[in-house]
């Protein structure tokens, strides 16, 4: 992490303008992904992960637009590239996965078109050779009998089988990040964590580093490195996945740990956040979490907090880890 | 897929014998057919001889399967007014109408599905809303006022287009072509123009909102992620998915061309078969009506029966065996 990392997102802002004024929907977001980290977003529904991967691949949906901040990969800045610049990097540098493997293939072409298709755009291998990659890559996805299967349509796949394919057509060019946006939240559970177990294992085996946005605390703890919270738009906290966990620090962290149900452990029940996330147009001032927070005191309904070191790699935004910070 | 089109053949051959026993009923209900054949002053027994040679003294359904017989081995009766067997006399204006409808709906289509994606993917230029503001008028304004007016401005004022008729046509045995011939080329224009605008707009309208449709969908943002070119996007991915829609409303429209086309021949005065039928209403010459009608119906049989069988090609899911979908 010390050295270069992968991608860096600085203070990054994507704003929605509406009829009743903008909406912020992600706000002075900052991280890092080193090369071949695992680096979990967790967040409820509208905290803005999901917001912050489209920002990163360069296909937020307009009205939305990063209205500030800056997105670079391998040190090269690329949230104002224009959209062939940025069009050649997706897919080669940057791959993605999407959340419903139904509806993320085209339902006309046959798998094995869509695969040498993104092949053959990000190389120039020749049909013949972008055929055998492709069958390699179905191979190493663990799809059984390749050979007849990259003959077949979407359709003649199960949910699990076509994740398998999106993943493939994500490593199609041997990216060096992935997005992954809730890439196992639309399928069963027993698939789920097949889905988990080979993605884990094709990035630790091709180096690739990813940003794996979910609201499954397990998914993060079983897959990532660091993970970072979210909650309205801001990061809340950002740290190393252990400690994250064993020894969340902020107010929503610790609630959000709380809600998981623990085998062995045996509490009466689990613990309820109050209230809910606060609608973009109705964000309070100050700390985003304070109307909610058991813990708040006067400065979080005044101020925003920004992220305080709490330890190694560790960071959180909560004014009570904030004594001897300087407050004029 | 057999097992289908012999389901829709012996569709398509119930659809055909309602019509064939419609267009039967005809002679029966518009008056007595031996009134229309003898003179005022001839006698009950002459006309009782005539019935008896002509066979309409035999009940209803000994006549219909002569009909039927006749009709099979394309005896379709004589004109009243022409006096010359109605095959013979639609056979000659069939070439008109169908040169005319193919050039019409060629025009729809080669013009139509470029403007519908145009302005499906560019929808806030300036361009888009000229176009759509155009085909509003093509939408609204009648065939036969658009005719006229096209004949005014290039017919009477510029001079450059024949007003009427097909000009020079080549004999080619059983089909007469305009397509050979500069003047027969320049008349089908004007007649083209005027058949095509409603189409064309339609056509327009359906693909810029189906393309509308398909550009929100996952897989067409999963093929932006995957960096493919835009023109791969729009025209491979895009593009493929609006065409089962696009497919049906042209099938039915070309149906439409063909029955249509009387109100276009009627302003040109072209020789097809719609002038053949109107001018068959002004005399009460029911053989003609009635093949007519047999015609036109055996027309649209044959174009659903054409347009379901392109589904096939174009969408696998219609075509592939449900049994091969996969476990996990």
């Amino acid at each position: 992490m010390q050295n270069s990392p992968l991608l860096r997102v600085e203070n990054l802002k994507v704003e929605f303008p509406t009829r009743r004024g903008r909406l912020v929907a992600v706000d002075d977001v900052s991280f890092d992904i080193a090369p071949g980290e695992v680096l979990g977003v967790v967040g409820e529904s509208g905290a803005g992960k999901s917001m912050t991967g489209s920002a990163i691949i360069g296909l937020l949906e307009p009205p939305g637009r990063i209205a500030g901040g800056s997105i670079s990969l391998d040190g090269r800045r690329i949230d104002n590239l224009p959209y062939e610049e940025m069009r050649k990097i997706r897919g080669k540098h940057i791959g993605a996965i999407f959340q419903d493997p139904l509806t993320s293939l085209n339902p006309l072409y046959s798998v094995g078109k869509q695969l040498v298709e993104t092949i053959m755009t990000h190389s120039d291998l020749t049909p013949t050779a972008a055929r055998e990659r492709a069958l390699a890559l179905l191979r190493e996805v663990g799809i059984p009998a390749p050979e007849r299967r990259i003959e077949q349509y979407p359709h003649q796949f199960s949910g699990g089988m076509r994740q398998r394919v999106v993943i493939a057509l994500a490593l199609c060019a041997n990216p060096r990040l992935i997005v992954a946006d809730e890439p196992t939240t639309a399928l069963d559970v027993s698939i789920q964590a097949q889905i988990i177990t080979l993605l884990k294992r094709l990035c630790r085996e091709h180096g690739t580093a990813v940003m794996l946005v979910t609201h499954d605390m397990g998914v993060i703890a079983e897959t990532a490195d660091r993970v970072a919270v979210m909650y309205a738009g801001r990061v809340a906290e950002i740290g190393p996945v252990r400690d994250v966990i064993k020894n969340p620090k902020h107010p929503y962290t610790i609630g959000l740990m709380g809600s998981i149900p623990r085998i062995g452990r045996d509490e009466e029940r689990l613990t309820q956040i109050d209230g809910s996330m606060p609608r973009l147009t109705e964000i309070p001032q100050g700390c985003a979490f304070n109307p909610r927070c058991p813990l708040v005191f006067d400065r979080c309904r005044r101020e925003r907090p920004d992220l305080i070191d709490v330890g190694p790699f560790h960071q959180v935004s909560c004014w009570k880890y904030a004594e001897g910070v300087g407050h004029a | 897929m057999i097992a289908f089109v012999i389901r829709r053949l012996l569709q398509s051959l119930i659809v055909m014998l309602v019509v064939a026993f419609v267009a039967f009923s005809m002679f029966n209900f518009l008056g007595d057919p031996i009134n229309n054949m003898v003179g005022q002053d001839a006698t009950e027994q002459e006309r009782e001889n005539l019935r008896r040679v002509l066979g309409l003294d035999q009940p209803f359904y000994i006549q219909f399967l002569v009909y039927l017989g006749n009709a099979i081995q394309g005896n379709f009766g004589t004109s009243y007014r022409l006096g010359m067997p109605v095959v013979n006399a639609l056979a000659d204006r069939l070439p008109a109408t169908l040169e005319l409808v193919f050039c019409a709906a060629g025009l729809a289509l080669l013009v139509g599905v470029p403007l519908g994606v145009y302005t499906g993917l560019h929808r806030d230029r300036w361009l888009s809303k000229v176009f759509l503001t155009l085909s509003l008028i093509g939408i609204s304004l009648p065939t036969f006022l658009i005719g006229i007016l096209l004949i005014l401005f290039f017919a009477v004022y510029l001079g450059w287009l024949p007003s009427f008729g097909r000009g020079d046509v080549v004999d080619l045995g059983i089909w007469t072509t305009g397509f050979l011939t500069l003047s027969g080329i320049k008349a089908l224009i004007l007649p083209s123009i005027t058949l095509a605008l409603f189409q064309l707009t339609l056509v327009m309208r359906l693909v810029r909102a189906e393309m509308l449709e398909v550009l929100r969908t996952d897989y067409i943002k999963f093929a932006r992620a995957r960096g493919l070119s835009n023109r791969a996007v729009h025209f491979g991915h895009a593009l493929g998915n609006t065409l089962v829609p696009v497919i049906t409303i042209t099938g039915l429209q070309i149906g439409s061309l063909i029955a249509f086309a009387i109100v276009t021949e009627t302003v040109f005065q072209w020789p097809g078969m719609g002038l053949l039928f109107l001018q068959a209403v002004q005399f009460v010459d029911i053989p003609v009506m009635s093949s007519y009608l047999v015609l036109i119906a055996f027309f649209f049989v044959l174009i659903n029966l054409i347009v379901d069988l392109l589904y096939y090609f174009v969408d696998p899911r219609l075509r592939a065996d449900r049994a091969v979908a996969g476990g996990h």
